[in-house]
């Protein structure tokens, strides 16, 4: 069986953001970066279904600045078996049917069984490139899946709704699925899974949207409007907790 | 402008979000007709042009089948903007007519800027971006609660059945309910959550503390839940619970949109966060910026006292 899965390297979320020169996006200099988190649940999966099957092959593919093999080392060293980095300095101004072009003419002639992608990327969000690689493959998807079961070709997934309930949803290979919070629990790599890691194929392929062209344009990247109101406070913590108190006190009526 | 709106049926039930999309088609003066996969006994109030495809005959979740009767009605009407809500329906069945039609996406719309332009939530809410599209067709998906309506939708659909031979290759077969069993948060006038930032299980019970003496309830984020630190029925947000005690008080949450959702309403909102740029600043009444594991304790401690 062979597998594909896509992730991306995001900054950490807690990073303190600038906006860039042109206006348009957020700084990349002075940030952390990681793997998107819906896309480590991705990664976990696959290796899941290699551990069920036996017999799997997982690719991890990623585009992205040459920074982004560390984050493809990650999913190496997770337990995914090649990594294959389309390199394009410039991913972060693409659109998302540019990204699912990408990955689908990767993808195009090698009869991938699954391909997994995360639900939506943390810094963009569109929750677009997965769908979209599927439909550019003309596969079938199911997105937003929080529980998966394969049986021999037969997939059963479960699809998140609103409010928390769930769609049972049964398909076949091939397909694509994208991943929600809370599938699985990703495993931390481990030592030695680190070092046989370095020792995987890593392929760099070049960047090919096939010719698709721009849609939409950034008007502006900006920060939201403080609504204001919001008190800030700061400081020594017994006296925060004081202050707290005090307006508690006087705010509402719980310490009445 | 013309726009269709692509409307929701679930569980048997047409879902009431419809008249988000009403909403935003109407902040844009746009002229509307609707869509939905639905059924005939439970039609939308919609004063419009609505094209029904009967849910019976095409099931509630089934992509290609749907995306496939949604062209028909885009080649029939040529709309500018074709509107969803960007919920598990919207952002499943958005990109596959994006793909379709050649058309841009701009997913999780929260508002229209002074340019006319949708803006957009990025990195986590930290961030926003207003977009430009350059194609004749735009599809859009709108962040649920962004858009309302003052009044109750009104009027009688003039209904346009769609029909479709085309055919899928998944199947729902069902549903499972929500575990909410146990504790009703809603009924909570007192909500302390935990959230990623109390960083582990153990210092959940620092949040259990605080909630116990204020006689409160215990919450949570998603994270928290899905690391399986606390029970699903604790979690607030658009997958979990909606509330709005008198005070909530959010320990370590960043505030992620889908956390928003659930919990801004409450009366007085207090955040502790290291972060003094968390998005969960924009809708707390106190920001206090401090380490969880450090002032939760002081906290619960003078509270006890008295
Ligand atoms: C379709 C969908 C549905 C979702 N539904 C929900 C939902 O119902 N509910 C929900 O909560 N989320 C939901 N999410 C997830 C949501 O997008 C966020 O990922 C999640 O809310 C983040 O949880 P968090 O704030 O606890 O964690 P993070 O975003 O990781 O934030 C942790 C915060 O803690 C702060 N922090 C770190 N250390 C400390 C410390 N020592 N002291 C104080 N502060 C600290 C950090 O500054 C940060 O702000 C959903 C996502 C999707 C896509
Ligand atoms: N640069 C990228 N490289 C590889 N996969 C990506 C990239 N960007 C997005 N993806 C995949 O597409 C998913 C959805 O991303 P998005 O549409 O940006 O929200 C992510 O979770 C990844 O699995």
């Amino acid at each position: 069986m062979k597998i594909l899965i896509c992730i991306k390297q995001v900054p950490d979320m807690e990073s303190k953001f600038k906006i860039n020169a042109e206006g348009t996006w957020y700084d990349r200099a002075d940030l952390a970066w990681r793997m998107n988190e819906y896309d480590e649940y991705a990664v976990e999966q696959a290796i899941r279904v290699k551990e069920q099957v036996k017999d799997a092959d997982l690719t991890v593919l990623c585009i992205g600045p040459d920074q982004v093999t560390e984050t493809i080392k990650k999913a190496l060293a997770m337990g995914c078996d090649r990594g294959v980095h389309i390199a394009d300095a410039d991913s972060y101004k693409r659109e998302p049917i540019e990204i699912a072009a990408m990955i689908a003419g990767f993808a195009q002639d090698k009869n991938f069984d699954i391909i997994f992608t995360g639900m939506q990327s943390q810094d963009r969000g569109s929750a677009q490139v997965g769908v979209m690689v599927a439909e550019l493959l003309g596969i079938p998807a199911v997105t937003t899946i929080v529980d998966f079961l394969y049986d021999n070709g037969a997939i059963q997934v479960k699809r998140e709704l609103e409010g928390g309930s769930k769609a049972v949803v049964t398909t076949a290979t091939p397909v694509l699925l994208t991943c929600q919070l809370g599938l699985n629990t990703p495993r931390y790599p481990t030592l030695p899974n680190i070092m046989k890691a370095k020792k995987k194929e890593l392929l760099t392929v070049e960047a090919n949207t096939g010719g698709i062209g721009r849609m939409q344009e950034t008007a502006a990247c900006y920060f939201p409007e403080k609504k204001g109101g919001g008190l800030v406070l700061e400081g020594d913590v017994a006296e925060l907790a004081d202050k707290l108190i005090q307006i508690l006190k006087e705010k509402t009526s719980v310490l009445a | 402008m013309k726009t269709l709106l692509v409307a929701e049926f679930r569980e048997g039930r047409l879902r009431a979000e419809y008249s988000q999309l009403i909403a935003f088609a109407r902040q844009q003066q746009a002229e509307s007709v609707m869509f939905i996969v639905g059924s005939p006994d439970n039609l939308p109030h919609f004063a419009g042009k609505l094209y029904l495809a009967d849910v019976s005959k095409y099931g509630e979740y089934n992509p290609s089948v749907h995306k496939q009767l949604l062209l028909d009605v885009v080649a029939r009407e040529q709309p500018a903007q074709i509107v969803f809500m960007h919920s598990s329906y919207g952002w499943d069945l958005a990109p596959r007519l994006a793909v379709a039609l050649k058309a841009a996406q701009i997913s999780e719309v929260i508002a229209v800027d002074t340019n006319g332009l949708p803006v957009i939530p990025v990195c986590n809410a930290k961030l926003r971006r207003s977009i430009q599209a350059t194609t004749a067709q735009t599809i859009i998906t709108i962040q649920a609660g962004a858009f309302s309506l003052e009044e109750e939708p009104e009027g009688e659909p003039a209904v346009v059945a769609v029909d479709t031979d085309a055919s899928g290759r998944v199947q729902c077969t069902g549903y499972e309910a929500a575990k909410i069993e146990g504790v009703d948060l809603a009924k909570a006038d007192i909500i302390v959550s935990a959230g990623r930032g109390v960083g582990k299980p153990e210092n959940v019970a620092m949040v259990q503390a605080l909630a116990k003496v204020l006689g409160g309830e215990f919450g949570a984020s998603r994270p928290v839940v899905d690391a399986g630190w606390l029970e699903h029925n604790r979690q607030v947000g658009t997958t979990g619970s909606t509330v709005a005690p008198k005070l909530y008080i959010a320990c370590g949450i960043s505030g992620a949109i889908q956390h928003l959702a659930g919990m801004k309403k409450s009366d007085f909102i207090v955040a502790i966060n290291t972060d003094k740029d968390a998005p969960i600043g924009e809708v707390a009444n106190v920001l206090v910026v401090a380490d969880v594991k450090q002032f939760l304790p002081v906290l619960t401690e003078k509270l006890s006292a008295g």
